[in-house]
């Protein structure tokens, strides 16, 4: 990473001012956002929207490793689905209430990561992508065998619940509220992790990770503690997705979902805060008018990533931010 | 003695030597495959995810050769390797080679939904069901090697295999172009100041190392029903392969790949349901022990 500083780089480097350490194109871009999901409910049909913020929550959590630290995990897909096979097992088994639920599959997907992490971060660049896509294969293979996930059926109707105990989510409207406020509590934490001291030292590493260990950081607990992190965000949306649908399925911890992780932070632009949420919007609602096309989903998406990667690397949040020289 | 062998891994002969040979088989495709791969990295800096879908593309060459041509086996052994080589000529020409000024992951990306693109087209045009085809008549048949029923086309693979692993080991270790390749992985800027073609020689091994793929492909052809998902969830271990021998020794590769799917064999012998995941195990332990991989330099 370290040698890259212009048009192949990932991402640029960022400078703290205004609130909350976000810029103030940062804020307008904010508002936005929040604005947008505070509206959009009444004109887009609730369930794609819920879907779309799972997947934007799951993309910022990649977004956290490769934007950051530079590490390019490509076996996200098994904390996601873990997560959601957890979520969905206690909320279903042991009726547990769904921020519990939630909570559990975070949990679990975030031990997953500790040990994963432990074992990837031994090796850089593209060695690190290679064990961790061999390890969520590994991932994907236990959950086809193992007793609780419910193999190719997966989990079914599992119950939405009541938050807190009190109130019930049965209703797509109020899911909703929920699903955002998860999804922008997430967003905020990543966003206040990457501008705190321990984000300023990860993008050090990132940028040259020998001089950062000259400088006496201990770069693997850095990279691991991120590496938790994002396996525990990526849970916390795989858990709130298959309350949102009622199913978790082998889908989730399949590669090729890894791979959709991928492709959402590259589309919206790898290293932007508001990157990966943009290109979740956009590979998501491409599926959702592309679905009756079969296999040619999958030629399209690879035909992005071409396209992307050969002309277009900045992704549409890093093109736009630099259009208007600014950091978004 | 058969009895004797039983007494000692209690399990019956003939289910322990099939397993064995089928693990032999396997590590036959995870050595051919690993090697391309490392090859490939040697020179390109890049990991190939493309190489699961090159493969896959080589069984569909050799089915088309035979179903739109009329043209067998011994041709598809032959042609498959030059067509989808050619593929790749093309792939490194036109996209690779714009990359390589950039980070290493960019190629993996590239070379990702390059993959991806193929894979769809193919499931487009054949469905996913898989396509038969046949052993040709030549290497029809058993050996009866007295504790078990060889059948001579795995036999072949096995063999055939050996002997391309042992071929790219000699051209690389043994012969002037290999000994630029050689040089070249060490220090390209240096041997192009002597006045080698660096970037001819740069496309040349992408598309040999894709070559090796699409034999394994039809090699593979006869024994799995012919389909495009084939290579993904094979290449996903090889890479796992990959890492354990690291990728910096040719016979490294060879030996890995081989005693990775014996190891393999052995597990669905005495413990079935792990037989998926063995290799991850293995991948993770060589991790935390050699993290370089067992043949690998840091």
């Amino acid at each position: 990473m370290a040698s890259e500083t212009t048009a192949g780089t990932i991402a640029p480097a960022t400078s703290d001012d205004g609130v909350l350490g976000f810029s103030r194109a940062q804020l307008a871009a904010l508002g936005v956002l929040v604005a947008f999901l505070a509206i959009a409910p009444f004109f887009l049909y609730p369930v794609f929207l819920m879907k779309l913020l799972c997947f934007a929550l799951f993309a910022c959590a990649f977004n956290l490793l490769i934007g950051y630290v530079g590490l390019l995990s490509f076996g996200h897909a098994a904390y996601f689905g873990m997560g959601g096979y957890i979520a969905g097992y206690t909320a279903k088994a042991y009726g547990l209430t769904p921020e519990v639920a939630v909570l559990c599959g975070a949990v679990v997907a975030g031990l997953q990561g500790w040990v994963f992490g432990w074992i990837a971060i031994r090796r850089q660049g593209i060695y690190f992508a290679m064990i961790t896509l061999a390890m969520a294969q590994m991932v994907y293979f236990f959950c086809v065998q193992a007793p609780f996930t419910g193999g190719e059926d997966g989990i079914q109707a599992i119950p939405r619940g009541s938050l807190f105990g009190a109130i019930s989510l049965s209703s797509d409207m109020t899911m909703y509220w929920f699903v955002a406020a998860v999804f922008l509590i997430g967003f905020l934490l990543v966003h206040r992790v990457i501008h705190s001291p321990y984000g300023q030292v990860l993008k050090a590493i990132r940028e040259n990770e020998p001089r950062a260990t000259s400088l006496g950081y201990r770069t693997d607990d850095y990279k691991l503690v991120a590496f938790i992190l994002s396996a525990t965000l990526a849970g916390v949306a795989g858990g709130v997705k298959s309350l949102v649908f009622g199913i978790a399925t082998l889908t989730d911890v399949h590669w090729s979902m890894s791979g959709e992780v991928v492709l959402m932070t590259l589309v919206g632009g790898l290293g932007t805060v508001f990157g990966p949420v943009v290109g979740a919007a956009v590979i998501v609602t491409m599926q959702n008018y592309l679905a009756e096309m079969g296999a040619w989903v999958t030629v399209i998406q690879g035909a992005i990533f071409v396209a992307v990667v050969l002309a277009f690397r900045r992704g549409i949040v890093g093109e736009i931010a630099n259009a208007l020289k600014v950091k978004l | 003695m058969l009895e004797f062998i039983e007494s000692i891994t209690g399990v019956p002969t003939p289910l322990l030597f099939g397993q064995l040979l089928l693990g032999l088989i396997n590590g036959a495709f995870y050595a051919m495959l690993s090697l391309g791969l490392a090859v490939i990295f040697g020179l390109l800096n890049i990991i190939n995810f493309t190489h699961g879908a090159q493969f896959m593309m080589g069984a569909f060459v050799a089915w088309m050769l035979l179903n739109w041509l009329g043209l067998g086996y011994w041709w598809a052994l032959l042609l498959a390797p030059l067509i989808v080589g050619a593929t790749g000529v093309i792939i490194e020409r036109t996209m690779i080679s714009r990359l390589y000024k950039l980070d290493h992951l960019y190629g993996l990306l590239l070379t990702f939904g390059i993959g991806l693109m193929i894979e769809g087209v193919f499931r487009n045009e054949f469905g996913s069901s898989g396509l038969p085809y046949r052993i040709p008549a030549e290497l029809q048949g058993a050996w009866d090697l007295g504790f078990m029923f060889m059948p001579i086309y795995r036999g072949w693979v096995v063999l055939f295999a050996l002997i391309c692993c042992l071929a790219t080991w000699l051209v690389i270790e043994k012969t002037r172009l290999g000994a630029y390749l050689r040089a070249a992985t060490e220090n390209a800027a240096l041997v192009q100041a002597f006045g080698v073609n660096v970037p001819r020689m740069i496309t040349l091994t992408y598309g040999a190392g894709v070559a090796l793929a699409a034999l394994a492909g039809v090699l593979a052809a006869p024994i799995y029903s012919v389909n495009p998902q084939m290579g993904t969830n094979l290449i996903i271990v090889v890479f796992a392969v990959v890492v354990i021998g690291g990728m910096g020794s040719i016979l490294g590769s060879v030996l890995t790949g081989f005693g990775l799917g014996i190891i393999e064999g052995l597990t669905k012998v005495y413990w079935p349901e792990a037989s998926a995941t063995v290799i991850f195990v293995i991948m993770a332990i060589v991790l935390l022990t050699r993290p370089a991989g067992l043949f690998g330099r840091a």
